[in-house]
């Protein structure tokens, strides 16, 4: 026999299953009353600091089919690439920007979307920066452990060519799949950021 | 960079995988190529606060927080526990969501289609942001159990979903909690998508006679682990290494 070391198991993950919004998003599927706002919903407000952006985007099954059960959160820095969190000690993040949301796919088109602002770069373990870029978390009826994935901008060459997380993807031909192609809507810059689970498209998901 | 170390790597072997044709709508939302490894970087190793001034009194109290002509029907219970690390320190100031059928199986959303009755006192939600020493608690009904499509006669054991962040994204969670002593746990295709029976066992909340409250209601632990981390003095390498 030798010592015990004595860690705890991570209980085990269960797939969000059809009805997550019940607890998520209650006022979303009409559970009014019991509370006023659910969570994640407002990233920016009037005094957040950075450019205005919408990310939006669809998820796809293997069959190319859309889902539209699925709930999409994202956690991201703030526009001088400081996070808002006691973890942050480079500095004091943007009061005003929490950094983090979530969103449930729409119910008919099943897009997701939020209205935010672009981060600023953060740095990877060594010091080198990171290009800037969104972290995303998925969980659906059907997918048995929440999906990590980021996602990068694709005006963001220069640093996308440079990210150290980018560089790690061995088969190049799948970064594309992390990077959002930025458009216009309403004078607002856009970056659509579709999601395949499975297929030649792939999304590049992490295990962080 | 920060105080505290990386996160410990998750044991894929303890969750389920992605891929388990018994629960079908796995098949097609189960991506194929390896996840790529990702050493935790502060994107990862941070997250957002959780104001307990978010927190309405009655957000743990499913029998009343939904109530309109009476308060919700059913077995009535407490589910308590708290919120771990792997290194068996409680987290506090994590957000815990819940939400649930009610006592007939059935759940309070417009896609639902199952037969048995709503209750139009119970809503179904409810959260709770956890205190110093990690724990957690809220009044509830016992759910009922309830068919589903999946097999031709699919049923799902009596169970309460579960979301949960910790204090980094690297942590999120979502699971779900059975109840001790109900044989249609193992029969179930999506607790049997977890592949070792202990870890199953992890997710099953025992009975607490105990805490439970003579002429009320009885109590039910339901302990949460989130991942742990490593401490600073492993994580002293030099830049560059």
């Amino acid at each position: 026999m030798v010592q015990k070391l004595n860690f705890l198991k991570e209980s085990p993950s269960q797939t969000a299953g059809p009805y997550v919004h019940i607890g998520t998003n209650p006022n979303w599927v009409e559970i009014t009353g019991v509370w006023k706002e659910d969570l994640g919903l407002v990233l920016v407000g009037p005094e957040t600091k950075g450019e205005r952006i919408i990310v939006k985007g669809r998820i796809f099954d293997g069959a190319g089919d859309v889902l539209r059960d699925a709930l999409v959160e994202i956690w991201q820095a703030d526009a001088e690439g400081l996070y808002n969190s006691p973890e942050e000690t480079r500095g004091k993040a943007d009061p005003n920007f929490v950094g983090w949301g979530r969103q449930p796919c729409d119910g008919t088109t099943g897009e997701y979307r939020f209205e935010t602002i672009k981060p600023g770069r953060v740095p990877f373990r060594d010091g080198r920066m990171m290009a800037p870029h969104i972290t995303v978390w998925i969980v659906a009826r059907g997918i048995n452990i929440g999906l990590h994935t980021r996602m990068y901008f694709s005006d963001e060459e220069a640093a996308n060519a440079e990210c150290p997380v980018l560089a790690q993807i061995a088969r190049k031909s799948r970064i594309p799949t992390l990077i959002a192609t930025r458009g216009e809507e309403n004078g607002l810059p856009t970056y659509t950021f579709d999601i395949h689970l499975q297929g030649e498209k792939e999304t590049v998901f992490f295990d962080i | 960079m920060s105080d505290n170390g990386q996160y410990f790597q998750r044991d894929r072997t303890w969750h389920p995988p992605a891929f388990t044709p018994s629960y079908k709508t796995s098949v097609l939302r189960s991506p194929q190529q390896p996840l790529i490894s990702l050493e935790n970087t502060l994107s990862e190793m941070t997250g957002p606060v959780f104001g307990h001034s978010k927190i309405g009194p009655l957000d743990n109290d499913l029998i009343r927080n939904y109530a309109k002509t009476g308060e919700a029907i059913g077995q009535r219970i407490v589910v308590y526990g708290r919120v771990l690390d792997e290194n068996d320190r409680p987290v506090p100031g994590a957000l815990v969501e819940f939400w649930q059928a009610n006592a007939g199986g059935r759940y309070r959303h417009k896609k639902e289609t199952y037969l048995a009755a709503i209750d139009p006192n119970f809503g179904g939600c409810g959260r709770m942001i956890t205190d110093v020493e990690g724990r957690y608690w809220f009044r509830t009904i016992k759910p009922g159990a309830y068919p589903w499509p999946n097999g031709v006669n699919d049923w799902r054991p009596a169970h309460i979903h579960f979301s949960v962040f910790g204090h980094a994204f690297a942590q999120r969670l979502i699971t779900q909690m059975y109840f001790e002593g109900d044989p249609m746990i193992w029969q179930d295709p999506i607790a049997m998508t977890v592949p070792d029976k202990a870890a199953v066992e992890q997710l099953i909340a025992a009975l607490d006679r105990q805490n439970t409250l003579p002429m009320d209601s009885l109590a039910y632990k339901f302990d949460i682990v989130l991942r742990g981390r490593r401490s600073t003095m492993f994580e002293n390498r030099m830049e560059g290494n």
